[in-house]
């Protein structure tokens, strides 16, 4: 009797400390959201006055023309290669199938410098139209369009990618069916495949949405002001932090909207799962000239958007190879530090709420975890001020406190990395958190049955069942945040410490002074690490 | 006095979940190299019940006794990892990231290195798998997945082998032979099992004893002839086998008369002289006979390779089934002749 009690007590604990544990991540990411949603409901009037008159009107047409322009490119893009890849067979597609996911290894603000470096007046392209004697007057490329292209080409892959997926396992059955009850193969796709896909597509659109209201690096080369620029300005130009939480709070509550569109589509992805594709199903052969303007299409695609730019950063790296030197080592060695320190309490975070989520499957907990892992959808400027402002404040708080006491010195947290590392976690805890909690949830309830009943059971059980089990999902969890964490701008721009330039930021520095070649090292630094995920995914999927 | 025969015995369970009784006073004992069953619809309670044995769930009346030792009572619970009980669960839980042998060397760790590795071909080699010694459960077919879960319970020697619906997740080809194999393996290691089942041809193919359950209730306890010729009761007669019931009433403690005649044999369950009573008839009681001056129209039929199943209506409309060779094929509407072929009788009284 003593022992069953010790056990079933022990587990009450335990599971017990488990959930206080998530629920303090979960506060540690509502805290950032909280602080500038509270901003939001005490509006100074000044800075409202003064964002009124001169600046919200811009940002917010901007944003939605950006969106807009964004969103409609992407689907356009997005399902139509998506289609074809998963359904059609032409020349090349095996190899388009994942090569056109490889636009995703370069952040878009690295396209987005190499663009605007190719088409600048003094760029390359319209420099030798004027050797050869052609006076064109060229479209500007800091404009609008030009922005939205390079979204386009940056952000497809996410609908390619999720609307692939979901042809291949329903389109090619259910063009089937169509076919059988009298459609012909394209009224079958916009009558049954489109449709059947909708959730899966609007899941992958709100991921873009989302990226295009979060992205700072792009809007910052194109001098194309959005909310995150403008956070980024009223901080560090304005110095008006104040203005900086009154932006934040405004684009928190459009990406609120996008995030209810968001869960709601991956609601509907579940109930309309059709189950696993049937072995090979067999294609679509386009016929001839079909084929080569599918075939040319997406060359063309993925030349643009992914060829071109990284040929021309490779010879721009090599112009500057000077650069090769020790800061460089020194921003890598940032980079690298800084995605391993986030990436680690990112996965024990995350092995925590796994954990949670699975010995409690009450609505209390399931509503931590959609809590903490809310973050991916915050631009990372509103997480920088959302974290920085509560950091501020216990560290004057401390000042005043240790002052007391005779302390002398300067600020305690402010200026270390505390700030970087809240902001960053909080973003980039969905990233490891889905491939954990989809291992964890493969060890069902029968196989901790079977080890029991097999003799093995608590610390035994965990060593021998559970932890080699998950290795594989924290290994995945650790490469995708690592490589997050090394492409990302805002957070560590706005909140590293002082003099502490990652990859990132140097990217940063050099394009916003125009030196598109000395950008280039460190961008192509980043793209090598992007391709790491890329490379795990496809080899995945091939198994 | 103990039987030291009996390995098994479950005194009066009862499971409750809020007001919900799931197990209800349930009681069974199976002797060592026996394999019993539990059978019955879904949500009849066998799962709990077996779950109880298992150490899973913990037993809130009545007492379990594994090899005259109470494992589990009001007050007693050993633990599932000490009752040396093994388990073959619906999905088989095979633990993702080992291989089949590794699997199957999970519960013998405490053997010697050279004595768990004889085990574990052993087992391979009784299931036939010895090829799929280094390949991971995902690389494996059901059927394969399902005889390694089989050989890992086995391997450790358990007392007693349960078996949660081993078989539903296969088809239905394979699940026929692998009950064969399953049997044939389970008497090789002179292994006492309990089966849980929805499925009575599995559960005939396998089980020396059979407890049907409906509701939480153990109806009836017997062998696989005795749950089909004898039911206890009309949830038996109903749920083990084909059939239909047809009204009569009784003559004597040996004759019961339906409008087909009167049938003669041996009353299980005597009634009084008058009684109205409904009478259960096989397919097989109702024998095809050209020459018979007994007349049933066909109003639909199934082919059964060998047989044909025949719905026969009689002139008062009641129907009844007939199991036929299937050379005697008939038209639907043809009149045939048939015969009453029943040694006894199964009759409940009737409702109404």
């Amino acid at each position: 009797m003593s022992k069953l009690w010790g056990l079933s007590q022990a587990i009450t604990f335990f599971s017990h400390g488990w959930r206080l544990a998530a629920i303090l991540i979960s506060l540690a990411v509502l805290m950032p959201v909280m602080v500038i949603l509270w901003s939001l409901l005490s509006p100074e009037p000044e800075i409202w006055q003064h964002l009124q008159e001169h600046l919200l009107l811009d940002l917010l047409s901007n944003t939605f023309w950006l969106v807009l322009g964004t969103s409609l490119g992407t689907l356009i893009l997005g399902v139509s290669l998506a289609w074809l890849t998963a359904v059609c067979e032409f020349p090349g597609r095996r190899i388009f199938s994942w090569a056109l996911l490889l636009p995703l290894a370069v952040p878009a603000y690295v396209t987005a410098f190499v663009a605007v470096g190719l088409f600048d007046y003094t760029g390359p392209i319209q420099s030798s139209l004027r050797d050869m004697g052609l006076e064109l007057t060229f479209p500007e490329v800091r404009s609008r369009a030009g922005v939205i292209i390079v979204m386009v080409l940056a952000f497809y892959p996410y609908v390619y990618l999720i609307a692939r997926n979901a042809f291949s396992t329903q389109g090619k059955r259910a063009l089937e069916a169509a076919q059988s009850l009298g459609y012909s193969s394209t009224s079958g796709f916009f009558r049954v495949a489109l449709p059947m896909a909708r959730p899966w597509i609007v899941g992958g659109l709100m991921l873009v949405i989302m990226e295009t209201l979060a992205d700072f690096g792009t809007v910052s080369v194109f001098n194309y002001d959005t909310f995150t620029t403008g956070i980024y300005k009223a901080w560090f130009s304005l110095f008006s932090l104040s203005a900086a939480s009154q932006l934040a709070s405004i684009l928190i509550i459009v990406v609120f909207v996008i995030i209810i569109i968001e869960q709601q589509a991956r609601a509907r992805m579940r109930y309309t799962t059709v189950g696993k594709t049937a072995g090979h199903q067999e294609r679509i052969q386009l016929k001839k000239g079909h084929a080569i303007f599918a075939t040319s299409f997406a060359s063309f695609i993925l030349l643009i958007a992914f060829i071109i730019p990284m040929v021309q950063l490779l010879i721009w790296a090599k112009e500057v190879m000077q650069d090769f030197d020790s800061r460089y080592f020194d921003f890598l060695f940032h980079s690298l530090s800084l995605a391993a320190m986030a990436s680690v309490i990112v996965v024990t975070a995350a092995i925590i709420l796994a954990v949670a989520n699975r010995y409690y499957s009450d609505i209390a907990t399931r509503i931590l975890i959609r809590i903490s892992t809310l973050g991916y959808a915050l631009p990372g400027p509103v997480l920088a001020v959302g974290a920085f402002i509560p950091i501020a404040w216990v560290d004057d708080k401390l000042l005043h406190g240790l002052k007391f006491f005779g302390y002398e010195g300067g600020l305690l947290l402010q200026g270390t990395m505390i700030t970087m590392l809240i902001a960053l976690v909080v973003r980039f805890l969905a990233v490891g958190f889905s491939p954990i909690d989809g291992n964890l949830q493969r060890i069902t309830q029968s196989v901790d049955e079977s080890a029991r009943s097999l003799g093995c059971t608590g610390l035994s059980m965990l060593r021998r069942i559970h932890l080699p089990i998950l290795k594989g999902g924290v290994f995945t969890a650790m490469t995708l945040v690592f490589v997050d964490v090394m492409k990302e701008m805002p957070i560590t721009l706005m909140t590293r410490p002082f003099g502490w330039d990652t990859l990132a930021v140097r990217v940063f520095e050099m394009t916003s002074e125009g030196e598109w070649e000395r950008a280039a090292l460190p961008a192509v630094t980043i793209v090598i690490a992007g391709l790491i995920p890329i490379i795990m995914m496809n080899s995945h999927a091939e198994r | 006095m103990p039987n030291d025969n009996v390995l098994l015995l479950l005194n009066s369970i009862s499971q409750r979940y809020g007001n919900n009784t799931v197990v209800h006073d349930v009681s069974f004992s199976l002797e060592r190299g026996d394999i019993g069953c539990l059978l019955g619809p879904s949500g009849c309670g066998k799962t709990t019940a077996l779950r109880c044995i298992a150490g899973f769930e913990h037993v809130q009346s009545g007492s379990i006794t594994l090899a005259n030792k109470i494992i589990a009572s009001e007050s007693v619970h050993i633990p599932a990892e000490r009752r040396h009980i093994g388990m073959v669960f619906q999905d088989y839980a095979l633990f993702p990231h080992l291989t089949a042998e590794d699997n199957i060397a999970f519960g013998i760790q405490h053997l010697p290195k050279n004595q768990r590795k004889k085990r574990v071909d052993e087992m391979l080699e009784l299931v036939h798998l010895r090829e799929f010694a280094n390949v991971y459960p995902h690389e494996l077919s059901g059927g394969q997945q399902q005889r390694i879960s089989l050989v890992r319970a086995l391997a450790p020697r358990p007392k007693l082998l349960l078996l949660d619906e081993p078989f539903s997740n296969l088809d239905v080809a394979l699940r026929e032979r692998l009950c064969g194999d399953v049997r044939d393996i389970l008497k090789q290691e002179q292994a006492t099992a309990i089966l849980v089942t929805h499925d009575q041809n599995e559960a005939f193919m396998i089980a020396d004893h059979i407890g049907v359950m409906n509701e939480g209730v153990i109806q009836q306890w017997d062998g696989s002839y005795n749950l089909y010729h004898r039911p206890k009761n009309r949830f038996i007669a109903s749920f083990i086998g084909e059939g239909v019931f047809l009204p009569g009433v009784v003559i004597n403690d040996h004759r019961v008369a339906i409008e087909l005649g009167v049938i003669e044999g041996e009353f299980e369950s005597p009634s009084p002289v008058g009684t109205k009573v409904d009478v259960l008839l096989r397919p097989d009681d109702i024998i095809h006979d050209d020459d018979s001056p007994l007349k049933a129209s066909i109003c639909a039929k199934a082919f059964r390779g060998a047989q044909i199943l025949y719905t026969l209506q009689l002139p008062s409309g009641a129907e009844m089934l007939s199991l036929v060779p299937s050379h005697h094929d008939h038209d639907i509407g043809e009149p045939i002749g048939i015969r009453l072929a029943s040694d006894h009788i199964i009759a409940f009284q009737s409702d109404h």
